[in-house]
């Protein structure tokens, strides 16, 4: 078990011609991942090294049965992607593109409502359930399979995360990438709610930076039904108030979303933070062992 | 992207938002004839900056002729002015906007924003204008009204109403902040907006409710679209290094220490801030080279770093995604040469082709101190800083 993504995901690309398309579909089958076609507008019939490309999600997903798509549509076009997938029927859209103009997600998120589909980013790492299925940029070879859920909002950060915890002997059941932006299609706490019903998913890693509420949300969530251990971190403890540290999302405003506030938040729902970024691994394995009160 | 208030006026005024009239004047003279040109008996004039708290700090002035006007400009134009947005350093006024008196009745206070909570634009909006808008939030949050805007619908005429009653608003003055809060919607759209602000929307003696100042800032995401809007940029308000790094599609920016950063990504950039004072370190700067680093972008990244004459030492983490190790690599060999290196660097490389960049650094001849992982790494340059 995992979350989301298993074996049995089968997908696409959108995009698979572009440089970054290629050089992730080719990672991702790599890695042992079903990359079952691509959608190029006007390259349909042609084909990226023997994975069929389509002129349309539609065809693509009628042809092929994919039920996930990844997106690596420049950001003038990157909505229109999403919705295209969301109006083809496709379960899972995992959007990778930096630098999609927050009011168009503001309309994709309002489409996507009336959807089945779910999305993951933008501008985010993707998703990967180790030994099974990889969608997206993360390299593959510093994850191993386990029982650790992972969920972030930065994409490095959670590479560090992860390689930290295969270090210590600690695989992953599923790692979400749930991107930086500040309108993104999967929150922490829609994350959580599926790691907490994933019977393979022992304990959570939370990765959360600096910016909105969405940590303190999480953390009330945590607090109130969330059954499994929990590990946090917070970046940008250092970080000077008002100013945009690198993507949308981090930037404390007004006061409010500064790490402090989110420590606080997670500390009172029982919640381990860590306090240095080299300590998430360690710290998740003291929970493990009990070293560490969680309540 | 910010601009300034008389940018931020045209452009509301464009999409019928009530706006006093004004000019905006760069010398003395200007401001002796824009203020003849509005053909009153006064007139406001104000310095433009991009911070806020320009009235406290001496920064706008009522005055009655055009001599006046031309003298206060002279004060103005040239000088450095501190507010408490700008920071002890202030910001130099190369500008000042003459612009229409106006009898003020009330104050108020109206935003509009993106609302990451809810996922649309929200309006947010308070009896309380002409204060400062979050202390008002911390002390009286009763006092701000928040209402989200459905992406399909806008601004409906109702909720329009809603609020102007919730502001006390009377009569014909109901309708015209209904209008004016379409008007506003608009321009958000259409110019890919961020933040609208208006502290204070003031209701005049004569009854209208109109603009008195205004803030704008564009979400940098959308710029591609509005050619028109960049071309606002005020690079004379922005960070000479910022402007530099955005130059190359990098995110820095400059703080107080002196390990100059190099990092792949924000979240993990703010985390190797961190950790940089964990080990009892100041970071000088925030730097985040991106996903699709190439050589010439890193070769830049580290020019910049440098250029920064407080920095005693440099820390890069690099955790390869989209970006390879390889041609991480290959660029910080590449600027070390350009720049003549003399302080200590500490690399940290970790993801796709790190066995690459790693021969590439160590065959370089470059005096690079390698790390094994990020504890290693801030400990190592605070180490070396010291030595």
């Amino acid at each position: 078990m995992s979350i989301l993504v298993n074996k049995n995901t089968r997908v696409l690309t959108q995009g698979i011609t572009g440089a970054t398309g290629q050089l992730h579909t080719r990672a991702c089958k790599e890695y042992g991942t079903q990359m079952v076609g691509g959608v190029v507008p006007g390259k349909g019939g042609t084909d990226f090294e023997g994975i069929p490309i389509f002129n349309t999600v539609e065809q693509a997903r009628k042809a092929t049965g994919a039920n996930a798509t990844v997106s690596y549509v420049p950001p003038p076009f990157a909505a229109d992607a999403i919705v295209e997938a969301a109006a083809a029927g496709i379960e899972l859209i995992v959007c990778i593109t930096e630098g999609v103009p927050v009011l168009d997600m503001v309309k994709v998120k309002a489409y996507l409502a009336g959807t089945r589909s779910r999305l993951i980013g933008p501008n985010c790492p993707g998703i990967i359930t180790p030994g099974e299925c990889k969608i997206g940029i993360m390299p593959g070879y510093i994850h191993k399979p386990g029982d650790i859920g992972v969920v972030s909002r930065s994409g490095t950060l959670t590479y560090e995360a992860v390689y930290q915890l295969t270090q210590l002997g600690l695989g992953q059941s599923t790692c979400v990438g749930i991107g930086g932006d500040p309108i993104v299609g999967t929150s922490h706490i829609d994350a959580l709610k599926l790691f907490n019903e994933d019977p393979q998913t022992r304990a959570v890693i939370v990765i959360g930076e600096i910016g909105g509420t969405a940590e303190e949300e999480a953390a009330q969530y945590i607090k109130q039904n969330f059954k499994k251990p929990v590990v946090a971190f917070i970046a940008g403890q250092t970080a000077p108030k008002g100013r945009r540290m690198g993507h949308a999302g981090a930037i404390i405003s007004g006061g409010s979303g500064t790490a402090a506030d989110k420590i606080a938040a997670l500390k009172a729902a029982g919640i381990s933070v860590a306090m240095s970024p080299a300590e998430l691994g360690m710290t998740m394995k003291q929970v493990l062992e009990g070293k560490t009160a969680h309540q | 992207m910010n601009i300034h208030e008389f940018q931020a006026k045209q452009i509301l005024g464009r999409f019928g938002a009530p706006v006093p009239k004004g000019q905006p004047a760069s010398t003395p003279d200007e401001a002796a004839d824009a203020f003849r040109a509005l053909g009153q008996q006064r007139a406001v004039v104000k310095a433009q900056i991009h911070a806020g708290g320009r009235g406290k700090a001496g920064g706008v002035k009522l005055l009655s002729s055009g001599q006046e006007a031309k003298d206060f400009a002279a004060q103005l134009l040239g000088k450095t002015l501190v507010t408490h947005q700008t920071g002890p350093q202030g910001r130099l006024v190369r500008r000042v906007y003459v612009e229409e008196a106006s009898e003020v009745a009330r104050e108020l206070y109206l935003g509009m924003l993106v609302d990451r909570k809810a996922g649309m634009v929200s309006v947010i909006a308070s009896t309380e204008g002409g204060m400062d808008i979050e202390e008002v939030a911390a002390k009286t949050p009763e006092k701000i009204i928040t209402e989200p805007l459905d992406p399909l619908l806008g601004v409906s005429p109702f909720l329009g109403r809603k609020i102007a009653f919730a502001l006390d608003l009377k009569d014909r003055q109901v309708n015209q902040f209904a209008a004016l809060l379409g008007s506003i919607y608009r321009a958000f759209l259409e110019t890919d907006a961020s933040l609208v602000e208006i502290n204070p929307l003031v209701v005049t003696k004569d009854g209208r409710v109109l603009c008195l100042d205004a803030k704008m800032s564009f979400d940098d995401n959308g710029l591609f679209r509005h050619p028109d809007i960049r071309e606002l940029r005020d690079p004379n308000e922005e960070d000479p290094d910022e402007t530099e790094a955005a130059k190359y599609d990098l995110s820095y920016v400059h703080l107080d220490g002196n390990i100059g950063c190099m990092v792949n990504g924000a979240g993990l950039a703010m985390a190797t801030m961190d950790i940089v004072k964990v080990y009892g370190a100041e970071p000088a700067n925030f730097l985040d080279v991106g996903g699709g680093a190439n050589t010439e972008k890193v070769a830049a990244a580290f020019r910049i770093l440098l250029s920064d004459q407080r920095v005693k030492g440099v820390l890069i983490n690099i955790f390869g995604g989209i970006m390879r190790c390889d041609v991480l690599a290959q660029g910080v060999v590449e600027a070390a040469k350009q720049v003549n290196l003399k302080v200590p660097l500490v690399v940290r490389m970790e993801g796709t082709n790190v066995e690459q960049g790693k021969k590439i650094l160590a065959e370089s001849g470059i005096k690079v101190i390698p790390a094994s992982d990020m504890a290693d790494a801030a400990r190592r340059i605070t180490q070396a800083i010291k030595a």
